[in-house]
């Protein structure tokens, strides 16, 4: 936001009052609140004012609606200067807003801003004939629609330098335009095949219910083996954790390391852990791949969960953590705790947690 | 009372306290700029930053109460640290935030020595700036005479926003723009309006607002301090007038709840300039038609001539209005000496008097009871000119939750709003009959405050009026048992102090009035300048400027103001407070009762004393109540207020007019003054403006 003043003095009009209607409005607005609270009004008599006069706020109109409110100058000033959807300086009969924010930039707003430098000129200046003049915001929040201006109450989205140039040109003429897109879309569809959500079964009815029909099965099958029954009656007597620690990282004896093994008289390491570690066919370390199908790792970083140097004494992970691409969520045989996307996370077996 | 620890140390303090008192209450010290006492909370700084038990943040300690915190998990006291590891490094990281754009030009900055941000700066800041960007620049501000603007110095504190909206009462500046670029600016850079507002400068934690007047003139750790006492109006503001060899720099008001609280008018800080210009630094003595330059021996002997000559009953003394008790206590002595009952101090030609009692005449409420009056009479009165920080006190009481208050007198802005129930005596007798609607009003407060100010009491029906208002406030029950609601408002430094020694004319003498219309043939004028004196008598001027009464004067004997002795002044609210001497009186002149005590011995009277000292001793066995500085002897005020309603009279119908015409120029010393000629012709011209 550059730094903005109140426009010269040479441009400002030598008097301001509401118009009939305004006037009827201010009173409407005014009413809303408890005597003696009419300054909550200042907003929306600012912006009628700024609709009045054309799409500004000359001194006089700040002076009027401190006047009508009761206020000091400076608290009007105040909120005027606040907000820039207030205009200290006259602007164009068509004021375009245009957004110069990431998405829109990204959706080649530059090359709209190109067009608004060469018909309009310069930010924040009155075009010759009156008819425009532009100003760079942040977001409006139409990103799917990017790039897009807000042209006084209006938003046109989906905007090429053609089309805009078209806008500009309608406009300028006084021919009706359209708002919104300006391209064949409508509102924010899809640009222009549907890629998403393509399934047929998702329209045909048949998934009506079928999360419930899950869980339905899921309870049948708990009766049918009585795991019901038995958890109803050793409910009293063994409740469950309000809290169960499951999930946290937290330090239990339970927890069954080498370092426990020991201490209690023990083998740190069983004879069918060490033939399990030493199972080629269960870690991704001494897994073969096939040369040439899978590309090399780019960076030194590997973003699975496997040792570099497995001789370096770390634990080889037991399982391959990289998940084979396809495999549904329910069927894999790793994690999918979150940790499989970090790098260099090395699961602890011996965390009861895992 | 709620229990909170703070650093270990557990404090009970009151749950509506904030974080920040309560840590000042355990002896923490916390790092503020936006916080002020009197003033409402904004918490924007950001570096008061403490640590709460529980709180997933450091909490900003002044906008959060001990009653929000929470107990800990067993019922503990709530627990707060206010010098951990975490709160250390958050302030750092404010003050990194508030040196980003702090322009590095301490060297040049008439706050370097007194500012906060540079103090805190040494305790929480680091060495370098990790921001490589360019700094925000901001235009400097024209706000008036008195404060000058460096605005890219502003840390956005709002501190003298919420000054003068709260306590001035002057919505004149306020924050426009937002975010980085807040600028905080009057309403097109206008002139502030405010009698007070030199102490949003005194507000500012930064350089940004400094005096205007005194810019670049000195650096605070140049000065040597002296408490002093204001006297340019009856308020005797505490003040700290700070000087440089023989000159003053300025004057600071002094924290003082019973007076002042930290406010001091522009009036009372800005004469300064006014102490050094038009100064009488010898005698004169007019000799045909012109005044020239004389010696001590050759000015007495004038004197002494004239004196000699003049029969006792056409000698007389009137004194002004910046007069201390000691060289009134002398004038009055020395006049004793000759024979002479014409003294006075009451050039205003008010009648007050300490025959109805010391109670008829001080403001009896005190100015920290304004708080607990919950309705408000004033009767011709202008305190905001008059006596601006009693005026504070009442815009205070009115925060709170507004009383009804009225005012019979000029319609005028008093910075809060009023009924204006009308304009003379006509309506103070509707309201003391019970005619008047306001009448129930005060009949139904509990404590009721009945102001009488100089534009009431003022002149040959003053006393009338007075009478009216003692009847009314008897009538109301405004005096009784622990709560006085009569008070007078004095707008001269040394009127309570003069009426407290009895320096009103004696048996058969003759009033300030009476003497200056000629009925004197030799006149002692003691620095009053606000009287014409009549041509053909003799008038011996004692006094400090070349203003009014120099001109009229015969003879000038060159005094010292109250920067330049030690001198007793009595407020309007019988406060007894004493000045002390920052800086020694120019050329020849002298303390005044050395003056008075030097010129009785060639009159042939000589003085009891010849120190201060010794003078001090006489004043005290004569007039105890002195001796006890800072304090408010009792007097019986029922007692006066009965006196004064038994006085009756005939009031009169003439509108109560201020006599102050013009609040920057209420005195010799404020009339020399070039910054206070400046201020006025910009209230005039405010004035002129709001009238159109």
């Amino acid at each position: 936001m550059a730094v903005r003043r109140l426009a010269p003095e040479e441009i400002q009009p030598k008097s301001f009052a509401f118009s009939p209607e305004n006037e009827v409005f201010a009173q409407e607005q005014i009413a809303k609140y408890p005597p003696g609270r009419q300054a909550s009004a200042v907003i929306p008599l600012l912006w009628r004012a700024q609709e009045q006069t054309g799409g500004w706020l000359p001194r006089k109109a700040i002076e009027a609606v401190a006047v009508r409110l009761d206020m000091p100058d400076i608290r009007v000033l105040e909120v005027a200067t606040f907000y820039t959807m207030f205009n200290l300086d006259p602007v164009g009969k068509y004021f375009i807003q245009f957004c110069g924010t990431t998405p829109c930039a990204l959706r080649g707003a530059g090359d709209i801003k190109k067009v608004l430098e060469r018909r309009v000129g310069e930010q924040s200046h009155v075009s010759a004939d009156g008819n425009f003049s532009w100003l760079e915001v942040e977001c409006l929040g139409a990103c799917c629609n990017a790039p897009m201006v807000q042209i006084n109450h209006d938003y046109y989205e989906d905007l090429t330098p053609e089309n805009f140039e078209k806008l500009l040109d309608d406009l300028a003429a006084g021919r009706p335009v359209k708002a919104g897109p300006q391209s064949s879309r409508r509102s924010s569809e899809p640009a222009d095949a549907v890629k998403t959500l393509t399934d047929p079964s998702l329209y045909d009815g048949s998934m009506v219910g079928a999360w419930r029909k899950r869980f339905e099965e899921e309870a049948v099958k708990a009766v049918d083996t009585g795991e019901a029954a038995a958890a109803t009656a050793t409910a009293a007597a063994n409740p469950k954790p309000g809290k169960p620690d499951a999930g946290r990282a937290i330090d239990t004896e339970k927890a069954d390391t080498p370092a426990k093994r020991v201490k209690e008289g023990e083998k740190p390491v069983t004879n069918s852990e060490r033939k399990e570690a030493a199972d080629t066919s269960k870690t991704t370390v001494a897994e073969q791949k096939p040369k040439g199908d899978v590309p090399a790792a780019q960076s030194g970083k590997s973003y699975v969960a496997t040792p570099s140097k497995p001789e370096a004494g770390r634990a080889a992970a037991e399982a391959p953590t990289t998940p084979i691409a396809g495999t549904p969520p329910s069927e894999t045989t790793t994690r999918r705790d979150g940790s499989e996307s970090k790098p260099d996370v090395v699961p602890d077996p011996t965390k009861k947690s895992s | 009372m709620a229990k909170i620890i703070v650093d270990g140390v557990e404090v009970d303090v009151p749950p509506e306290y904030t974080l920040l008192q309560a840590a000042e209450a355990a002896g923490a010290e916390i790092p503020r700029f936006c916080f002020h006492e009197r003033l409402s909370i904004a918490g924007n700084c950001r570096m008061c930053l403490v640590e709460v038990k529980g709180a997933p943040k450091p909490v900003a300690s002044c906008a959060w109460g001990v009653r929000d915190c929470r107990p800990g998990p067993n019922g503990e006291p709530p627990e707060i640290l206010t010098k951990s590891k975490t709160v250390k490094k958050a302030r750092e990281g404010v003050m990194e935030f508030l040196l980003i754009n702090h322009p590095l030009d301490c060297p040049i900055c008439d706050q370097g020595g007194q500012c906060d941000l540079q103090d805190q700066a040494m305790a929480y800041g680091v060495d370098t700036s990790r921001y490589h960007e360019n700094k925000r620049a901001v235009p400097d501000k024209y706000l008036g005479p008195l404060i000058k603007t460096s605005m890219n110095r502003c840390i956005h504190c709002t501190r003298c926003v919420r000054f003068t909206t709260e306590v001035a009462g002057v919505e004149d500046l306020g924050a426009i723009w937002r975010g980085e670029d807040m600028e905080i600016t009057s309403y097109l850079e206008k002139a502030l309006g405010s009698e007070l507002q030199s102490n949003a400068a005194d507000l500012c934690p930064v350089g940004a607002l400094t005096h205007k007047p005194e810019a670049f003139h000195y650096r605070p750790w140049e000065l040597s301090k002296t408490d002093s006492v204001d006297v340019m109006d009856a308020v005797g503001s505490s003040i700290r007038v700070d000087s440089r060899g023989r000159e003053v720099m300025r004057i600071l008001p002094r924290v003082n709840e019973a007076v002042n609280e930290e406010w001091i008018t522009d009036k009372a800080r800005h004469i300064v300039d006014g102490l050094r210009l038009q100064r009488l630094d010898r005698p004169f003595v007019r000799i045909d038609g012109r005044l020239r330059a004389a010696t001590w021996q050759q000015a007495f002997a004038v004197i002494a001539e004239r004196v000699k000559g003049t029969e006792r009953k056409r000698i007389g003394a009137i004194a002004g209005d910046l007069a201390s008790v000691e060289e009134l206590f002398a004038l009055k002595t020395l006049m004793h000496g000759l024979g002479v009952a014409n003294i006075d101090a009451r050039q205003d030609g008010s009648l007050l008097s300490p025959a109805h009692g010391r109670g008829s005449y001080l403001f009896n409420s005190t100015i920290a009871g304004i708080e607990d009056a919950d309705a408000v009479l004033i009767v011709g009165a202008n305190p905001r000119i008059e006596a601006s920080l009693v005026n504070v006190r009442i815009r205070k009481r009115w925060r709170m939750a507004p009383p009804p208050i009225a005012l019979i007198g000029e319609r005028v802005d008093l910075t809060y709003p009023y009924d204006y129930i009308g304009a003379g005596p006509e309506t103070l007798a509707d309201v003391a009959a019970g005619r008047h609607s306001f009448f129930e009003k005060l009949k139904a407060a509990k404590n009721p405050l009945i102001i009488v100010g100089p534009g009431a009491f003022a002149g040959e029906s003053g006393l009338a009026v007075l009478s009216l208002a003692a009847q009314l406030a008897d009538s109301i029950g405004a005096v009784r048992e622990g709560w006085n609601g009569f008070s007078v408002l004095h707008n001269a430094a040394s009127r309570v102090g003069a009426l407290d020694l009895g320096f009103v004319p004696g048996e058969g003498g003759l009033t300030a009035r009476q003497m200056a219309d000629g009925a004197v043939d030799v006149l002692f004028n003691l620095g009053a300048d606000e009287i014409d004196i009549a041509p053909g008598t003799f008038v011996v001027y004692q006094g400090t400027h070349g203003d009014r009464g120099a001109h009229r004067a015969d003879v000038i004997l060159p005094g010292a103001t109250y920067t330049e002795k030690s001198g007793t002044y009595v407020n309007l609210e019988g406060r007894v407070q004493m000045a002390n001497r920052a800086a020694f009186a120019p050329g020849d002149a002298r303390e005044d009762w050395a003056i008075l005590r030097a010129l009785s011995d060639v009159l042939g009277h000589r003085l009891p004393f010849d120190s201060l000292n010794a003078l001090r001793t006489k004043l005290y066995a004569e007039h105890p109540h002195f001796a006890e500085l800072d304090s408010i002897a009792t007097s019986d005020v029922a007692a006066g207020v009965k006196a004064l309603a038994a006085i009756g009279g005939n009031p009169g119908r003439e509108p109560f007019v201020s006599p102050v015409k013009d609040f920057y120029l209420t005195n010799p010393i404020a009339r020399s003054s070039g910054i206070m000629a400046e201020c006025s012709a910009l209230a005039r011209d405010l004035r002129l403006e709001a009238a159109e």
